[in-house]
């Protein structure tokens, strides 16, 4: 999808929830899934859109951790520091990762590759710890793990 | 319809389909397909066993053969041997954690993970096909939706809930049937019923389940609920995280619309209800009701203080019903086989039947339901198999960030809503997390503490404020910087939070740190006067040194990254603690076992 084509469908997206009650959170939800993310100019667009003000939005934008105001890494990979996770040393997973990518936690890699996120429990505590790339799922993981893992990405 | 000679149940839920139960489904059919057995043979993809320490797990019936972690490579296996020749595959047939047994002729309900249990509110999980409405028809249901809209009165609905004793599920344990009975009692033109879907508490599984595994059971109870209160619309809400949740969800309410379950005149009788999903978008202060409401509205997921409460004011202004996905999944039951049989499981004043998802340093992680009243210790022990590795229990964590962690000593405790309170916990939404000696109570309590400061909304100020100032101190003590002092200052954050948070994310945050406290103080007095960590956890507080069991192979001095190891070969090494980084990586290389932390 091209630039152009990205706005068009943001119009109809706005369109399709316009009247519903609510529309702010789905609209939101779509626009985070067409471009990865809602900068400035998108906000704008849904405020007009909707006849809602700024501020408004950026205040739910900001709100939500689902919503993120730049761009995210090609792969996103997160971590679960659930409690389950957590208990089983999920922790050590997360600092391997930063380790590898030379990231802090949240951050992006210079290339654009990868967005490393620490995340809240993605349900699948019989595998714990877990993390996900791109809603890949690894489970029962150790730090020994990470490297040939990451490996997989960094060379596709 | 087809009649087939076998039925291959393999598990779809989020833990078995992460281990790749989609691949298995496949393969499955390919190979019946390659052996002209796809008219004889059938697969089908359910929803959670519970049991998903041993996924991805395949059952085969009608003999009822528990496969554990199947592996696609094993696949053929079980359609040449099981199903073409009718040989059982021992090799693959679940190991028994209790008898150590791997018998393939024990019944699934014989499995001592099972046999402790009694599923109402995951009856369906695992047995039935979620993306089938007929499948669901055909175990009784709607049945209740049908029998509440054409021989009951909405009075006699919500008087069959209230002398059920069912409480609410999600947390808080308020009585399930005064909830519906403030909304129908509001005037309004418009009511609505909710259902709350954010499962946030980290840990805690069950409602995912439920949606993936039976997910008309939440529609039929939401259509049963709308009738009772007067309501022509209901709202889910459901975490953005939970993708197959929300796809089997959307899935089942375009089916209820397809067989008149939802919409207009539902079985003849003039009642008009229909449902809506919202997606959740990552914040955990949703679970509370009013920020939950606000979010379906698309503004902030703030709380507001109550009354007016939902039943009065609610969503959109308008009286609102709000339950969360386990009280619902026992509503159709309730209707279907009465109250005095749902009032005669639990214990006096928590009645029914509760899931817990066992979690944490367990051997059978998974999913369990048992009647109320069931002690801490048959569910650790019995059920979820015990410690393993042979390490010591030291506590079970209970009610996610609002409860609290409790002791060996409480173990015999039967789990219901008020002796969890009464021992300083809560019942939560049924997270259940074992630790065992290896984990430090100070940094569990951190942990929580780093997770609430994280989803606080920061609308009032001793949420906002006050577990900050908490975490700093509970951060100092984990890295040794803890002061006389420290521990008194905790006790009265905790008390003013608690007295003066808006709504219950804040005056539960607490909860954490007053009962590893209360049960576990000793921990926080070693951290603080003698700098120690007793669970040998805490970076800060803890020394690798090497023992005379060293050898001198020199294989740790090789793998230190700070060149911190010296000594000669074939003599005992040494660690100099000043450069020691303590990676830990020279004890995991040690084939001898003479590097321990101290």
């Amino acid at each position: 999808m091209n630039e152009k084509e990205k706005y068009a469908e943001l119009e109809q997206l706005i369109q399709n929830h316009k009247s519903q009650p609510g529309a702010l959170m789905p609209v939101l939800q779509g626009a985070q899934a067409i471009f990865g993310c809602v900068p400035e100019d998108v906000q704008k667009i849904i405020a007009d859109g909707l006849g809602v003000t700024l501020s408004e939005v950026y205040g739910v934008a900001t709100f939500y951790a689902q919503f993120s105001l730049r761009p995210k890494g090609e792969y996103l990979i997160s971590v679960c520091l659930g409690t389950a996770c957590y208990v089983k040393g999920s922790q050590k997973v997360l600092d391997k990762l930063s380790e590898e990518l030379h990231i802090p936690v949240g951050g992006t890699t210079d290339d654009g590759k990868f967005t490393l996120e620490a995340t809240r429990c993605l349900g699948a505590c019989g595998l714990a710890p877990v993390m996900t790339i791109n809603g890949e799922v690894y489970g029962r993981l150790t730090p020994d793990a990470v490297p040939g893992i990451l490996a997989k990405y960094q060379t596709a | 319809m087809d009649i087939y000679r076998s039925h291959v149940l393999v598990c779809g839920g989020t833990g078995c389909s992460s281990s790749g139960s989609a691949t298995l489904i496949e393969r499955f059919n390919e190979k019946l397909a390659e052996n002209n057995l796809e008219k004889e043979v059938k697969v089908i993809r359910t929803g959670c066993f519970g049991l998903c320490e041993a996924g991805p797990v395949v059952i085969v019936y009608p003999d009822g053969t528990f496969y554990s972690r199947v592996k696609p490579e094993n696949v053929d296996e079980i359609v040449t041997e099981h199903l073409l020749k009718g040989r059982k595959v021992e090799h693959l047939v679940y190991t028994d954690h209790a008898t150590r047994e791997q018998n393939a002729e024990k019944a699934l309900e014989d499995i001592t993970f099972y046999k402790h249990q009694h599923r109402i509110a995951l009856r369906n999980c695992g047995v039935i096909d979620p993306e089938n409405i007929d499948e669901y028809l055909a175990m009784d249901g709607y049945r209740a939706l049908e029998k509440a809209l054409t021989s009951m009165t909405r009075e006699q609905v919500i008087d069959e809930i209230l002398k059920s004793g069912l409480r609410g599920r999600g947390g808080g344990g308020f009585p399930t049937g005064l909830k519906w009975k403030f909304t129908y009692n509001s005037q309004s033109d418009q009511k609505y019923v909710a259902c709350n879907a954010d499962e946030g508490d980290p840990g805690a599984f069950m409602d995912r389940s439920i949606l993936e595994g039976d997910p008309h059971a939440i529609i039929e109870a939401m259509a049963i609920a709308g009738y009772a209160i007067g309501a022509s619309e209901g709202y889910i809400y459901v975490r953005a995280e939970y993708p197959i949740a929300v796809k089997r969800l959307t899935v089942a309410i375009n089916q209820a619309r397809e067989y008149g379950l939802l919409g207009k005149d539902i079985f003849g009788t003039g009642f008009n209800f229909d449902l809506f999903i919202r997606l959740g978008a990552g914040a955990f202060v949703c679970g509370e009701e009013t920020a939950l409401m606000h979010s379906i509205e698309g503004k902030r997921g703030e709380p507001t203080t109550r009354p007016p409460f939902p039943a009065v004011k609610g969503l959109f202004a308008k009286p609102t019903m709000l339950n969360n996905v386990e009280t619902y999944a026992n509503v159709a039951q309730i209707i279907l086989h009465g109250a005095d049989w749902y009032a005669s499981m639990g214990t006096e004043k928590s009645k029914g039947t509760k899931v817990f998802a066992l979690g944490g340093k367990i051997n059978n992680t998974g999913l369990v339901e048992v009647p109320m009243g069931t002690t801490l210790r048959t569910i650790i022990y019995d059920i979820g198999g015990g410690i393993p590795n042979g390490k010591k229990f030291k506590a079970v964590q209970t009610g996610g960030p609002s409860g609290g962690c409790l002791p060996e000593s409480l173990l015999d405790t039967p789990v219901d809503y008020d002796n969890l309170i009464a021992a300083g916990s809560m019942m939560g939404s049924g997270g259940m997390i074992v630790m065992d000696e290896d984990n430090c109570m100070v940094d569990i309590a951190r942990f929580y503490l780093d997770f609430i400061c994280d989803e606080s909304c920061g609308k009032c100020t001793p949420c906002r404020i006050g577990t900050k100032r908490m975490l700093e101190i509970l951060n100092r003590i984990v890295n040794g910087k803890g002061k006389e002092g420290d521990i008194e200052k905790l006790e009265e954050l905790a008390q003013t939070i608690k007295s003066t948070a808006l709504c219950g994310l804040g005056q539960t945050a607490p909860n954490p740190v007053i009962s590893t406290l209360r049960f576990f103080r000793d921990e926080y007095e070693a951290h603080i006067r003698d700098k120690k960590c007793p669970a040998h956890h805490c970076q800060a507080l803890l020394q690798y040194v090497i023992t005379d069991k060293c050898r001198g192979c020199t294989a740790c001095a090789r793998v230190c990254p700070a060149q911190a190891i010296s000594g000669e070969v074939k003599k005992q090494h040494h660690i100099d603690p000043d450069k020691c980084l303590k990676c830990g990586a020279c004890m995991e290389k040690c084939r001898f076992g003479a590097i321990v932390k101290i």
